[in-house]
């Protein structure tokens, strides 16, 4: 019982009943002390995370790799950034109930749980821990009916995508015989299979894809996003979908590795659905939280075309390609959280116009991020898309790699309309002045996102040694 | 012997109060009977020597969910004669939908085979030289322990869900608030009093009113109060 390695997690967990304590105990509202501690303990977590050993514990129902900590440790910064967004947003919107971040905190648990899962029970447990986290702090703003139609939308459709996981996962048990995926990959490593595990192995996908928003199954996304807070927004596209897709490369390239001529036509599919939907449904939005939603769809669509090519190449594309969305997506979203204008929250694109004159700072990161995400070439967005294509075509995936080139060249109309109407629109009322936390975490994505170029190799190289670890 | 005739003597009234349970006019004696059915259930379990599984049958059905039940069907009118109306017109329909799951029970386990070495394929085998309690223990705290805490943090998630999303502090209430108490300044200050004074020899200290209002005239109500007499 090698229990010491799940050290992070435990250590998470812990620091979270004690916060949650802490938050219960004294009578006066506690959000910005508890949050405090939370990103405290989130930033512990990646400490240890980053010094955590390699191996497989609790009856190995639990696995520890390269793989797992590079995700690991996008998952807690996403988390920590995130929260640092809400902390200005949540005190003016009347939303500062510390239960906020101690959901926070439990949803990066189960995120840590799934992409260290090496059983389809710990998959599933980590997989719920995550989704009832988001469904309550989709409804945070319970006042408001749109953020209550997205949590009870949310959890409907999830609860039902869970159906469908655990359908699947009861399948492949069933015909398989067991859950571990280190034995599963050897059940399966003859390659023939029944079609009862081939039905299971769908509806596992079909489970997972819902849950990173990809297009059979992205209905939720555009009214999700528009309905919750603009800080949960934030978070759902950010961490979540990085811990969903690690979920999917670990389930897809371990057990089921051997059984990739039944699963890419899936995915296949998958990618290319969303690389369209997400180009063409965002090009008539007027809601930008809306349009992010479209675009998340659309990103997910390429970083899948690299789980398409399914050879380490390509997998070594997606783990790069989620890091930099995960970067530019915050920035992008702590643009959106400082749109407040006489202490109203702003959600259209209109509401943007003239930024460049009365706010030239923010209007340069958020330009820097739309370039970035239409894939403009010095940005990181373009090295993203260069790792995912460069593995298409490098397999023969000519007809996905040509709709991704294509979606990318619509998708741009977008991307620029909002630089369009931040420089050459008329210019509104300034927006209030936003808080340091959200322009620290704008600037520093924004870097990051600009001068990625000049240093690639140490992200590149972690993807690779993740990649590594999850083939070897 | 005696086991098998305890064991038909609890079946028997295990099946005779399930009967009752469904039939009887009285909801709480429906209450009442599912509880001597539990009992019966967990007696079975006890004969097949899962007295693990039989102690949780008392303790959880019986010790809560039934009288869960029975509250419930106490404190809320629930009137079971309006439930049961139209039995007759949906009868056969249900008959039809029952008819077809039976037939496909049938069929299921009438082509229901077993391999020949399924014992030792099962993922947790019964342990040998343990009682089953023990196995169950072990199973759930030691080899499931990962699985086990996440679940309880899962449930723990719940409850905070379900507190954040409808617990409302009542403005209305009254509390006291120590702390606006002392930091109250000028209306309230201190004074000794002679032990033993009165009210009415110290007066009463009170922040400035506006005049009362005059009052209407007493003696006219009276007046009007003694015409009634």
């Amino acid at each position: 019982m090698n229990w010491t390695l799940a050290l992070p997690e435990i250590v998470l967990g812990i620091s979270g009943l004690l916060i949650l304590a802490g938050g219960v105990i004294p009578k006066k509202d506690s959000f910005f002390p508890v949050s405090m501690a939370v990103i405290g303990a989130l930033v512990l977590t990646a400490a240890l995370v980053l010094g955590q050993g390699e191996g497989t514990a609790f009856m190995g129902q639990y696995v520890s790799d390269g793989f797992s900590r590079f995700a690991k440790v996008l998952i807690l910064a996403g988390a920590a950034l995130a929260l640092v967004l809400a902390l200005d947003f949540n005190a003016k919107a009347g939303l500062d109930r510390f239960e906020y971040a101690v959901l926070m905190l439990f949803a990066a648990q189960g995120m840590m749980v799934m992409v260290s899962a090496n059983d389809l029970m710990s998959l599933y447990i980590g997989l719920e821990l995550l989704s009832l986290s988001l469904y309550v702090i989709a409804a945070f703003d319970r006042d408001n009916a749109r953020s209550a139609e997205a949590g009870l939308k949310y959890f409907v459709l999830g609860a039902l995508a869970s159906g469908l996981l655990l359908y699947g996962s009861s399948l492949v048990y069933g015909f398989a015989g067991t859950t571990n995926f280190d034995r599963l990959a050897d059940a399966l490593s003859s390659g023939q299979v029944g079609m009862g595990l081939v039905i299971g192995l769908v509806f596992v996908l079909a489970g997972l894809c819902f849950k990173i928003s990809a297009v059979p199954f992205h209905m939720w996304t555009p009214d999700v996003y528009e309905g919750a807070p603009t800080p949960v927004t934030a978070f759902f596209a950010t961490a979540p979908k990085i811990a969903a897709i690690a979920l999917l490369m670990r389930v897809l390239a371990g057990p089921f590795g051997d059984l990739s001529a039944q699963w890419q036509q899936v995915i296949w599919f998958a990618s290319a659905g969303s690389m369209l939907l997400g180009a063409f449904a965002a090009l008539t939005q007027k809601n930008i939280k809306r349009l992010m939603a479209y675009s998340s769809i659309g990103h997910v669509g390429y970083a899948l075309m690299g789980l398409a090519v399914a050879t380490d190449g390509g997998f070594r594309g997606v783990l790069v390609y989620m890091a930099i969305y995960l970067v530019m997506n915050l920035g992008t979203f702590a643009v959106l959280v400082a749109m407040r204008r006489n202490g109203k929250t702003l959600e259209q694109v209109d509401d943007l116009a003239g930024l460049g004159r009365t706010d030239p700072q923010m209007a340069l990161w958020m330009a820097i991020f739309m370039f970035s995400m239409a894939g403009v070439p010095p940005m990181a967005g373009f090295f993203g898309k260069l790792y995912v294509f460069l593995a298409a075509v490098q397999e023969g995936f000519w007809v996905l790699a040509l709709i991704g080139v294509f979606t990318s060249v619509v998708g741009s109309y977008y991307y620029l309309r909002i630089i369009k109407v931040m420089y050459f629109d008329a210019a509104q009322a300034p927006l209030d002045p936003r808080s340091a936390g959200v322009t620290v975490v704008m600037a520093g994505t924004g870097l990051l996102t600009l001068l990625f170029f000049l240093f690639p190799a140490p992200i590149i190289a972690a993807a690779q040694s993740a990649i590594v670890a999850l083939a070897g | 012997m005696i086991a098998a005739a305890a064991f038909y003597l609890f079946a028997a009234v295990l099946i005779a109060s399930a009967v009752m349970v469904v039939t009887s006019r009285n909801p709480v004696h429906s209450v009442l009977f599912l509880i001597l059915a539990f009992f019966n259930a967990a007696a079975l379990f006890l004969l097949a020597g899962a007295e693990f599984l039989a102690m949780i049958l008392v303790i959880v059905y019986v010790g809560a969910v039934a009288v869960l039940f029975l509250f419930v069907v106490m404190m809320l009118d629930v009137d079971f004669s309006a439930l049961r109306e139209g039995f007759q017109r949906y009868a056969p329909v249900g008959g039809a939908v029952g008819l077809v799951l039976f037939a496909e029970l049938v069929f299921v386990f009438g082509s229901w085979s077993f391999a020949d070495d399924v014992g030792g394929l099962r993922l947790n085998p019964t342990p040998e030289g343990v009682d089953n309690t023990r196995a169950i223990g072990r199973i759930l705290y030691t080899d499931h322990v990962w699985l086990f805490q996440l679940s309880g943090l899962i449930l723990l998630v719940a409850m905070i869900g379900a507190i954040v999303l409808t617990l409302r502090g009542r403005p209305a209430s009254k509390r006291q608030d120590i702390g606006a108490q002392v930091a109250r300044s000028g209306s309230v200050n201190l004074r000794q009093v002679r032990p033993g004074a009165g009210l009415g020899e110290i007066g009463i200290e009170r922040p400035p009113v506006e005049a009362p209002k005059p009052v209407k005239q007493v003696e006219h109500h009276g007046h009007d109060h003694g015409g009634h007499h």
